[in-house]
């Protein structure tokens, strides 16, 4: 059973995205007072700068997609993959906020895209890795598949002093979380006192982001009153494959990029087209880039200064030809 | 007074039953919009409204569960084959309006919408 959280136990969290996802470093109080710098980022990868507690997540994977507007298959989430390898210390655990495969109206063929994607995520030295589905996971089957490869779909765990919950807004077929759900996380909040860290990774974003392109949770609010009198709350996400980070109420959203094809920011109008940004031949990872958040310690908010990378070991910056002698697409 | 009574009578059927009548007068019925869905459209996919006027939406999927959604009127519908949805709502603000379905049909999914326009 898990021990309860007092004041003194509370992290100062920090985090980069590494394009392919998000690096979170969570700090104990009392630690180095300006958090990581994108340079200890970078250096902690030569083992320069070594955090005591860090987590990736990796998002949007889609294994199974084919076809245009993005050609790259599986590659960037295998760059993902050894970008996340090469980290060094390595992060404690992986968080997956979705869509990690494509799905298929042939259950067996999309059976297929989950073994897939296990074979690559398979190759991470981390081996500590936790999952929600989206919607292309698990909205068809009601989650059946999902099940079978990773277990609930919502469920939570501690670590070192950080209570985690696993939120599921897609398996019912719309955005919903549900009210046994909601349910399930009052019961499992009421054990913690309000000044507990709270990390919550879900699918899709649970307030409007983008109503009209389904960025959104129809009952998010109801899940934000449950976390609300929480001090500390981040919540983790995906779906809407770009950088995104928004405050509701004392709780912090982070969308992170996706592995796939980039939405553009959305335009207000309210009938404005859902069209994924272009491919760039000749920047093919072009969406690639470090975000890096840091802990205020004294008011445990986070701030955020995304960087994009011109490291070709990250950034990708060869051209579409390159990597298409590197293997084939799926 | 006996016969007082009597000449009032019908008179008094009369008002009751013209009462009556405006008691029992149905509500004109509101406008009914017609929308049916399958993977991955809306037909019509543009309905035109008129501001204040309570209309109702009938919708219909021909395929399999779909959603229609429009924050903007708290409508949102889900209807399977055979299992028809209906809401009656009444549009006060003018405008284009985009409705998506909201219930996951399958890849084309993402870019299943209509729009609503308010006149």
């Amino acid at each position: 059973m898990a021990k309860p959280f007092d004041r003194r136990s509370f992290m100062r969290l920090s985090a980069a995205s590494l394009g392919a996802g998000a690096l979170l470093r969570f700090m104990p109080f009392g630690s180095t007072a300006n958090g990581m710098t994108l340079g200890n980022l970078l250096g902690s990868r030569n083992g320069e700068a070594p955090g005591p507690f860090s987590i990736v997540q990796l998002s949007d994977t889609h294994v199974g997609f084919q076809g245009p507007p993005d050609p790259l298959g599986t590659k960037a989430f295998e760059r993902a993959v050894d970008a996340v390898n090469a980290l060094n210390p390595q992060p404690d655990l992986i968080l997956f906020t979705g869509d990690l495969t494509h799905d298929s109206e042939d259950p067996a063929e999309h059976a297929k895209r989950f073994a897939a994607f296990k074979a690559i995520s398979g190759r991470l030295r981390v081996k500590k890795q936790m999952h929600v589905p989206g919607e292309h996971d698990a909205a068809l089957d009601g989650g059946t598949l999902f099940r079978e490869h990773f277990g609930e779909t919502h469920y939570s765990f501690d670590h070192r002093g950080v209570h985690f919950v696993a939120l599921d807004n897609v398996s019912a077929g719309k955005p919903i979380v549900g009210a046994e759900q909601i349910a399930w996380l009052k019961k499992d909040l009421a054990r913690f006192p309000k000044t507990a860290p709270i990390v919550v990774f879900t699918h899709r974003p649970l307030f409007d982001l983008k109503p009209e392109w389904e960025w959104f949770t129809s009952d998010g609010d109801e899940v934000m009153n449950v976390l609300a009198p929480y001090d500390a709350v981040t919540v983790l996400y995906g779906h809407i494959h770009r950088l995104n980070h928004s405050t509701i109420g004392k709780s912090q959203h982070y969308a992170a990029r996706s592995l796939i094809f980039a939405f553009p920011e959305p335009p207000a109008a309210s009938t404005a087209e859902k069209k994924p940004l272009p491919f760039d031949k000749t920047q093919p990872f072009r969406n690639l880039g470090i975000r890096e958040i840091t802990g205020n310690s004294t008011r445990h908010t986070l701030s955020v200064n995304d960087v994009e990378l011109t490291s070709r070991e990250l950034s990708g910056t060869e051209g579409v030809q390159q990597i298409l002698k590197t293997g084939d697409f799926l | 007074m006996n016969r007082f009574n009597k000449s009032l009578i019908p008179s008094l059927l009369t008002l009751l039953l013209a009462a009556a009548s405006v008691v029992a007068q149905p509500e004109t019925p509101a406008r009914v919009i017609e929308i049916s869905a399958k993977k991955f459209e809306f037909t019509p996919n543009v309905v035109t409204l008129k501001k204040d006027e309570p209309v109702t939406i009938h919708f219909t999927s021909t395929d399999r569960a779909h959603g229609l959604l429009v924050k903007e009127f708290k409508i949102d519908l889900d209807a399977d084959v055979g299992k028809p949805a209906d809401v009656t709502v009444t549009p006060h603000e003018a405008g284009s309006f985009a409705a998506i379905c909201d219930h996951y049909c399958g890849s084309g999914h993402g870019n299943m919408k209509m729009t609503f326009v308010v006149e």
